[in-house]
């Protein structure tokens, strides 16, 4: 029981910080249809930066989502701008797919190219602390990682919520053609959007580095759990894309700890296909019709 | 006979003979070898088009079953011999026909989301497998890798076995593709593409449709995948099921044609030869991967329609021309 509440704790931990990953990905849905497979190679490129600063510049991971955050924030956008709003037509969504992953190459390529393919990590003085709470085992950067998603979550329901953008945004979600109508710049919109779901990118990126020893290629890893943590949350639903991640975070991390840790990674697969069976639309996704 | 099935008789037939013709022509090795690679990537891409080029839902998750074929292939070696030399490829049509029958379930549950999401879920197929080839070492060996006999071909021609090989399964892509295009099933399976909603409405039966191009699109890349195991002699988990050979697979159709009879063929004609030289000049720096992605991205904002639709539409609109000037000099005739 005790190796369980454990898992349980170390699972929602890390569910957080995939949470704010996945919730940048299906935002970013929700706005343009298009799937951003590149936000694996995106949080993977972040935590690059914030080793580099970490190691040359001595700034604490933590402290370098500070930086990292506004700098993909205007990769983000120009990204948008460059790859992604050239494509028209009834396609567009199926072909962002393909185009985002092309650019998850070309990170992982000239990632490989400067940081060559050994693994690495961030590793600040306080890697290895932990705090005793209640007999449990809590690692220090597990927490700060958790806390720090959630806070940056909270901005962004925030911003969604309570800013005149973020109600262009939840308009532009709901009925693009009304929300044009009504005079939001849809095109201003889904630059911006596509800016801030980068961004969440690059905070969970940060973090990312700290927690995980990371390689170029660790982005295939990375998409493979935010693609089916989106499905399973329904896409387009930020609420879905948190409860997903919560319930991936923990499903491995019992599995891990029960059964083997090899199988945790596929267990979660397990849940997505077994859930898609019942309800194809994810936890809390609108049928899908024809785009 | 009509002549649009005759002129398509005397293309494939034209085609069949230069893929033939090809090694026993050229000698060298390292031509052969790419040659097998753009067979194998032609008939991928075939392939992958029977499905998604007609119907519209992109899978992610194709090599998936190309891995499950390559280690299908593996396994029937080692546990049940199947010979050596030649024996092996009479296994592929079961390899083939067993690992599209397993696939039916998983695509049945995947096919029930629609087309973003179903891309997705098929994409995670493809990580499915992968840690699966890892997981089971008991039957893959899993990061060691699996080993198979390396067969006993005359070191001079031993690439030619397995080319052949390739090819008949490029032809066989090729001739399912003309079968559906021509059959009800295609006609289904344009309605489906075209809107989905509107065709079960009509009475089109959806699902059955797709299953049955999906079947006959996995059973292929399943075999595909068995020949390429037995050509490498040694398979291992990341590249069996390697998104490398997927998105090289979907670029190529891209760039001929989707949903024509033979773009993604001259697709993989025209980029293999490109990505193999790519890979010899670029491969050590880990730029061929940045290469490789321009090109994609390229490709896909300039050309999103792919070479032969392109090249229709410019022969369309120069016919177009040609009959009003032709029009427009025999009225003036008519007016002098």
């Amino acid at each position: 029981m005790h190796g369980v509440v454990q898992a349980i704790i170390l699972g929602v931990l890390i569910g957080g910080v995939y949470a704010l990953m996945a919730s940048g990905l299906t935002l970013v849905f929700g706005i343009m249809r298009v799937i951003n497979v590149a936000q694996g190679a995106l949080v993977i490129l972040a935590a690059y930066l914030s080793y580099a600063l970490f190691t040359h510049l001595h700034i604490d991971p933590f402290l370098s989502i500070l930086i990292v955050t506004p700098a993909m924030f205007v990769l983000g956008v120009a990204v948008q701008l460059v790859f992604v709003r050239s494509l028209r037509g009834p396609d567009a969504s199926e072909l962002s797919l393909l185009v985002t992953w092309a650019l998850a190459l070309g990170i992982e390529g000239a990632l490989s190219a400067v940081f060559k393919t050994t693994y690495r990590s961030t590793l600040p003085s306080y890697t290895y602390h932990s705090w005793n709470v209640f007999g449990y085992q809590v690692g220090v950067v597990r927490v700060l990682g958790f806390g720090a998603s959630a806070f940056l979550l909270g901005v962004l329901s925030l911003l969604l919520t309570r800013t005149r953008f973020g109600r262009a945004v939840r308009a532009t979600v709901q009925n693009p053609t009304a929300a044009t109508l009504l005079g939001v710049d849809s095109n201003h919109v889904q630059t911006l959007s596509f800016g801030i779901g980068v961004s969440m990118a690059a905070a969970a990126g940060a973090v990312y580095g700290v927690i995980y020893p990371f390689n170029p290629g660790s982005h295939y890893d990375l998409i493979s759990r935010l693609l089916s943590i989106v499905v399973l949350g329904g896409l387009g639903s930020i609420g879905g894309a948190v409860a997903a991640a919560l319930t991936m975070g923990v499903v491995e991390s019992v599995v891990a700890v029960e059964i083997s840790p090899t199988w945790a990674a596929f267990s979660f697969f397990i849940v997505l296909i077994a859930f898609l069976l019942v309800r194809p639309q994810g936890i809390f996704g609108l049928r899908e019709r024809t785009l | 006979m009509n002549r649009a099935t005759a002129a398509g008789i005397v293309r494939g037939g034209a085609f069949a003979a230069v893929g033939i013709a090809f090694p026993f022509v050229v000698h060298a090795a390292w031509i052969v070898n790419i040659g097998v690679l753009t067979v194998m990537y032609a008939a991928l891409a075939t392939a992958w088009n029977l499905f998604s080029g007609y119907t519209g839902y992109i899978s992610l998750g194709q090599v998936a079953f190309f891995g499950l074929g390559a280690y299908s292939l593996g396994i029937a070696f080692e546990h049940f011999g199947i010979g050596s030399g030649y024996n092996p490829f009479w296994a592929l049509p079961l390899v083939g026909l067993g690992v599209a029958l397993a696939s039916l379930p998983i695509a049945w549950i995947a096919l029930r989301t629609r087309h973003m999401t179903f891309a997705i879920v098929t994409l995670t197929l493809l990580f499915i497998v992968q840690q699966l080839a890892f997981n089971l070492r008991s039957l893959t060996h899993g990061s060691s890798g699996l080993m198979l006999p390396t067969p006993s071909f005359a070191i001079d021609n031993y690439d030619r076995p397995f080319y052949l090989a390739m090819l008949a399964l490029l032809l066989l892509a090729l001739g399912l593709c003309r079968l559906v295009l021509r059959s009800k099933l295609g006609l289904m399976l344009l309605a489906i593409r075209e809107d989905e909603e509107k065709a079960r409405g009509l009475g089109v039966r959806v699902t059955t449709a797709k299953l049955i191009a999906w079947w006959l699109s996995i059973a292929v890349t399943a075999m595909v995948g068995g020949v390429w195991a037995y050509y490498l002699t040694f398979i291992y988990p990341e590249f069996a099921v390697d998104p490398l050979v997927m998105i090289g697979a979907v670029l190529m159709t891209f760039l001929g044609g989707r949903g024509t009879l033979w773009g993604p063929a001259i697709g993989a004609i025209v980029l293999v030869p490109a990505q193999q030289y790519m890979l010899t000049r670029l491969g050590a720096s880990q730029l061929y991967l940045v290469g490789y992605a321009a090109v994609f991205i390229v490709v896909l904002l300039l050309l999103p329609r792919g070479i032969l639709p392109s090249l229709q539409d410019a022969l369309a609109r120069s016919r177009e021309r040609q009959r009003t000037r032709r029009n427009r000099i025999a009225r003036r005739e008519a007016a002098v």
